[in-house]
């Protein structure tokens, strides 16, 4: 598995590697019991009854299904069915034939409003930001993911027109995107560097080309990072209602 | 030994026309028809079975094609020639429709029940014949339907066989969306209608039809799993049919099912109404996952009998085998929810769905301990049959241990959609149903051709498949651990860290190249064995179960019609009596290493 980046992929990394332990272990003893029942085997049958004791092997592997399944839906339960904390950066993630966009709301830290109908790439509105909704005009729009180190980020995942699979390996997280959905997923990046975006669900032509990348910066670079954007932005906003 | 008339020097002919239940529409009568629109079962069966062997070479090849191209992108193939990307989507396509439904739904239930299921319940024949080779012929329609959407401008369909929409509802979402993709719907729709009618006669003729004697605690584990798989087929099959017309209808008659609102593909916003694309993945679902089990059941009833014949042993537990089967069967229809952890469904539906995933993992262990039951101690005579049912067992655990892994949503959500996932489900469906359908090629072969297939060949196409099978998949398991999505059509231009997974890939498309070139050892005892095979003795595996009871076993049995129990119609016919289970294998004190199904209790000698 490529670097885990992120905080629940410690637990996540951990459960796999006993998990494949566990299998790689029945699968060679099941393989020795079948080979040496291949090599040696009596010329004749051995009738027999059955014996109690040879349902034991069916309990325990039943018990480690048991315990299988109950440390999964640990994990999954602390990953999943809480909600991310109220201080969670937001970042709006949208996936469109074949690219990721990422939006973040600005100082109002309110995501102004969209609309399809609005949607144009070619001049600068890929997400259809509807211009009447003052609480757009600090909205950063994004073809990377930025992150700052350790803080947690609640993603909100969209999709214009197909379903798409968003998938960073480096942070153990995949989430499809649903057109006509908001799907919430939430998690914590850990070690700085660069991690790829890649789609997972069939979208199209341009299915395997369709990635992205999240970069894991210092605080401090994130805030340069992310004044930079926001005084383009506003000096485009300007720049638009000066030319009005 | 039993007595074989059959053995003393008669014709084939002459046996298969004595193997002929009076009142059938015999062996006799097949001249006079022709053979190709003949309502005789067995006939229908290998009907059946070429036709999964020639889609099954069909998309073994768009499969190597795949393969190819995704290591060597540059490479012009012929007949194809440079791949674009929505070529590699639509080869991902058909080969899933054509593996799924033409190949593993077809060989293991339609196949070998028509093949043999009337003989093991001595029944006189299937129920419903002429539905019968309706069905037949729906299946063979909705194939070529299937094969015409690549001529189609636009070509064949690029949503994958899983079809999500919007993606699969929208014409100008992708090339292949538009024509195409009706023509693959209307093939499945033709191919669910032929799957239920054959799945209905089946069922009429499993429980109708079985002779005196026959008792369900009586029957064969094969018919006990082609019952559930019918069962399966039934259910599952109709939600999938209403499933297409509803696509059918978002794409030409306004409806929204499965489109969101204000959905925009290619500059076109939807506003006709507000669907759900979620509802498509639970309706595909709730239909692909029984699939599965339509899929690998069958095979599990052919390896149960196959290992007991082989060990000269009973079933080890047939009573647990055959309350297993109908378990799997009735939870399969509950867990269609793990193919959608990450899908957008409520978190908590995951965890209801990620334990019923991991109860159904108890019945299928349950029958891997009886098959490893059944051959310890067991005394083995390794035919080719054998070799392939115990490389079934050897499969099914490979790809079966990875399912509690999958199961677990907090992992699912790391490994979904990789080539884990490609690994576990082409081990456990693919090539574990594969296997048995060559174990039940090899095993009933003579009762199509009154020969026996070559075993040094089979043995060679069985040692090389085997290791093809583990060389092509096995370490797809790793790819996937490193995070490599499916349906990339290429690693180039992709990340770096996919790109360094390219030497792995390479030796999985050379095994895949191994794995495709040891069919033609098959394909080659196929053709030879037709013409010049060792003739068979009537009985050749000396196994118990009635396909292989010569006709002079046959009793006079009171045939009452139901219509009229008190009339004089009663009649002594000749018909089948059971007096026994189906797997009465094992040294006995009267030294007779097994008893067919039909030997009353007296010793036959």
């Amino acid at each position: 598995m490529p670097d885990n980046g992120a905080l629940h992929g410690l637990a996540v990394d951990h459960l796999m590697k006993i998990n494949l332990a566990v299998i790689a272990v029945i699968f060679l003893l099941a393989h020795l019991l079948l080979g040496i029942a291949l090599l040696k085997h009596p010329r004749q049958p051995t009738l027999r009854r059955f014996n109690r004791v040879e349902s034991l092997p069916l309990m325990a592997l039943c018990c480690l299904y048991a315990w299988m399944a109950v440390t999964a839906q640990r994990l999954w339960a602390a990953n999943r069915f809480e909600g991310p904390s109220p201080t969670a950066m937001q970042v709006e993630v949208v996936g469109v034939q074949f690219q990721w966009y990422f939006r973040y709301p600005g100082s109002d830290a309110t995501f102004g409003a969209t609309k399809p109908q609005l949607v144009n790439a070619g001049a600068g509105n890929p997400l259809g930001l509807d211009p009447h909704d003052s609480e757009g005009n600090d909205d950063v729009v994004s073809s990377e993911l930025v992150l700052p180190v350790g803080r947690e980020v609640d993603l909100r995942l969209r999709a214009h027109d197909v379903i798409h699979g968003f998938f960073i390996a480096g942070m153990r997280l995949k989430q499809n995107a649903v057109p006509g959905l908001t799907l919430h997923v939430h998690f914590t990046a850990i070690e700085v560097g660069n991690y790829p975006i890649l789609c997972t669900q069939v979208c199209g032509l341009g299915h395997g080309h369709m990635q992205a990348r999240l970069r894991v910066v210092s605080w401090r670079e994130f805030d340069s990072w992310l004044a930079e954007r926001e005084s383009k932005r506003m000096a485009q906003q300007a720049a638009k209602a000066g030319g009005l | 030994m039993s007595p074989d008339p059959g053995a003393s020097g008669k014709t084939w002919q002459a046996n298969l026309d004595a193997l002929a239940p009076p009142g059938s529409r015999s062996a006799r009568e097949r001249p006079q028809r022709p053979w190709v629109f003949s309502t005789d079962h067995r006939v229908i069966g290998i009907q059946y079975l070429l036709l999964s062997l020639v889609t099954v070479a069909v998309g073994t090849i768009l499969s190597l094609v795949m393969r190819i191209h995704l290591v060597w992108p540059q490479l012009a193939l012929p007949f194809f020639g440079l791949l674009k990307p929505e070529d590699y989507l639509a080869l991902v396509t058909l080969h899933g429709t054509l593996m799924v439904f033409f190949v593993l739904t077809t060989a293991p239930l339609s196949g070998f029940a028509n093949l043999v299921l009337p003989e093991q319940i001595g029944a006189r024949q299937m129920a419903l014949p002429m539905a019968n080779a309706i069905s037949f012929w729906l299946t063979a329609l909705a194939l070529l339907v299937l094969l015409g959407a690549v001529a189609v401008p636009g070509g064949a369909p690029t949503a994958g066989w899983t079809a999500y929409p919007p993606f699969s509802a929208i014409d100008a979402a992708g090339p292949g969306q538009a024509l195409g993709m009706d023509l693959w719907l209307v093939s499945l729709a033709i191919f669910c209608i032929s799957s239920w009618l054959a799945a209905v006669n089946f069922l009429v003729t499993i429980v109708g039809g079985r002779c005196e004697g026959m008792a369900l605690m009586r029957m064969p584990l094969t018919v006990w799993s082609w019952l559930v798989a019918s069962l399966l087929v039934l259910v599952s099959f109709s939600v999938l049919l209403a499933a297409l017309l509803l696509l059918f209808s978002d794409r030409h008659f306004g409806t929204s099912f499965f489109i969101p609102m204000g959905d925009l593909v290619a500059g076109h916003v939807h506003m006709q109404g507000d669907g759900s694309p979620l509802l498509w993945l639970h309706l595909f679902w709730f239909f692909g996952h029984p699939e599965v089990y339509i899929a690998v059941l069958p095979g599990m009833g052919i390896t149960s009998s196959l290992l007991a014949n082989f060990s000269r042993r009973p079933v080890f537990g047939y009573p647990m085998m055959t309350a297993t089967t109908v378990l799997i069967g009735l939870l399969g229809l509950i867990v269609w929810g793990h193919h959608m952890f990450v899908s957008g469904m409520n978190p908590y539906a995951g965890t209801a769905f990620a334990l019923t995933t991991m109860a159904i993992a108890i019945p299928s262990t349950a029958k891997v301990l009886s098959w490893l039951g059944t051959l310890w101690g067991g005394g083995l005579r390794l035919t080719t049959p054998m070799l392939f049912s115990m490389g079934f067992v050897s499969l099914f655990i490979a790809g079966g241990l990875t399912g509690p892994i999958l199961a677990q949503p907090a992992l699912d959500a790391y490994l979904h959609n990789t080539y884990f996932v490609v690994a576990h489900f082409h081990l456990i469906m693919a090539m574990a149903a594969v296997f048995s359908v060559f174990a039940g090629v090899y095993y009933w072969f003579p009762l199509t051709s009154g020969r026996l297939m070559n075993e040094s060949l089979g043995k060679l196409h069985f040692w090389c498949t085997l290791i093809g099978a583990y060389g092509t998949f096995f370490p797809m398991h790793f790819a996937g651990l490193a995070g490599e999505p499916r349906h990339y059509s290429q690693l180039a231009g992709t990340t770096a860290a996919l790109q360094s997974l390219l030497p792995l890939q390479r030796g999985i498309t050379y095994a895949a190249i191994f794995l495709g070139a040891a069919q033609f050892l098959f394909l080659a005892n196929l053709v030879c064995s037709v013409r010049k095979g060792k003739p068979s003795p009537p009985n050749p595996w000396q196994a118990t179960t009635l396909e292989w009871a010569s006709v002079d076993r046959m009793v006079d049995v009171n045939f009452q019609r139901a219509q009229s129990p008190e009339s004089a119609t009663a009649s002594k016919r000749q018909g089948w009596r059971v007096y026994r289970g189906p797997y009465e294998y094992g040294l006995r004190p009267d030294r007779s290493d097994f008893i067919m199904q039909c030997d009353s209790g007296a010793n036959p000698e």
